[in-house]
């Protein structure tokens, strides 16, 4: 998809320039743009590897798990129909932890696997493909992302001279929350309105 | 502030309890931030395409034209018109929403209004498209039910809870 994407705003670039008559604006910021980028990447590392390094002692001290442990109150009302000493049920647990922590390279393979076991453990999905309730929230919990210390952001508004770039924290939880509740929500209005074919 | 003890917060917990549970912690430190090196290194090369394309859809005046054209909607949604190009590509582009990211701290400064909402909005969402092929690519369903109406809806409620929050200063 990001292979349209990219030349879609290319070429619509390059010939809106010729309405808009910014040729030469254009010209100037295929050249420096890429310098540019390279600049940002440099600037950023810093803080990046900073917190990588930090998360890597928290996911070897185990805080993974503990943090896990606490969630699992949570978990258990999102998916009522799931057994809770399933390995379905642990994969996700360990997945939406490690999306808090920040942990990218661990959640995505825990993602998976939750993924998977999940459609061992649905009647539905086995047999006719189908995603089922679960699955939804599963993938919804993922889209929207809820991340205590977003690395990324932070750096990007530190290496740009920002006075307190921690001040977008609060708001990128509260962003994501109302996110994950619209998303929680609508998955259950959906299911209620095709209600008594579906465990509720 | 309460969010200026966020980070020294989160260092704290994690070391002590690295501490208490016996991890040798330099060393945890060093492997992670080793393992943050590769990962900048892995988009560097996708973060130098978009950053250009992204560039080139600023200079053209291309930006300019969607954030006028979407202007009525957002400012009947009360929130800067600036933030419009996000709610189309975050969701199929994380590395393009961050470039689109650079490019308006570069341009209105990074302790601007329309910066934060920005930055509030590609941090509060992950790239939906993307995690959603992935993880249904990996089991063999073909039906995805209310899959995508659901998230996209999410992703709405995030940005747009993340600039009405940002313009109305809630913290």
């Amino acid at each position: 998809m990001l292979n349209y994407i990219w030349a879609i705003i290319i070429i619509g670039s390059i010939i809106c320039s010729f309405f808009t008559g910014n040729t030469t604006a254009l010209g100037e910021s295929i050249l420096s743009s890429a310098n540019e980028a390279v600049e940002l990447i440099i600037s950023m590392t810093g803080i990046l590897c900073l917190w990588s390094g930090i998360m890597e002692i928290g996911e070897r001290s185990g805080i993974t798990k503990a943090v896990a442990k606490l969630l699992s109150p949570i978990l258990t009302r999102l998916f009522p129909t799931l057994d809770k000493n399933g390995k379905a049920y642990r994969a996700i647990c360990m997945n939406v932890t490690a999306n808090l922590l920040g942990l990218g390279n661990a959640a995505t393979p825990l993602g998976l696997k939750a993924m998977k076991a999940l459609e061992e453990e649905s009647v539905l999905a086995k047999e006719t493909h189908t995603a089922d309730k679960n699955m939804i929230m599963f993938i919804i919990l993922n889209t929207t992302s809820f991340q205590l210390m977003p690395t990324m952001i932070i750096s990007i508004l530190q290496s740009n001279g920002c006075t307190s770039p921690s001040a977008v924290i609060p708001y990128i939880w509260a962003a994501s929350v109302a996110g994950i509740i619209v998303g929680i929500v609508s998955v259950n209005l959906f299911y209620k309105r095709k209600a008594g074919s579906d465990v509720f | 502030m309460f969010s200026d003890y966020i980070i020294p917060g989160i260092m704290l917990i994690i070391i002590v309890y690295a501490l208490i549970k016996g991890t040798p912690v330099f060393s945890a430190f060093t492997d992670g931030a080793k393992e943050g090196l590769k990962n900048m290194y892995a988009i560097a090369p996708s973060l130098i395409g978009l950053v250009t394309a992204v560039g080139m859809l600023k200079a053209s005046g291309a930006a300019d034209l969607i954030t006028t054209l979407a202007e009525p909607i957002t400012s009947l949604l009360g929130i800067p018109k600036e933030t419009a190009p996000f709610f189309l590509l975050k969701p199929v582009s994380g590395s393009g929403s961050f470039a689109m990211l650079n490019s308006i701290i570069e341009e209105h400064g990074a302790d601007s209004l329309i910066a934060k909402a920005a930055a509030v909005m590609t941090g509060s969402t992950e790239t939906t498209f993307y995690c959603i092929a992935v993880y249904f690519g990996a089991t063999k369903i073909k039906k995805t039910g209310c899959t995508i109406p659901c998230a996209m809806l999410a992703d709405f409620a995030s940005m747009l809870t993340a600039c009405l929050a940002v313009v109305y200063h809630i913290f």
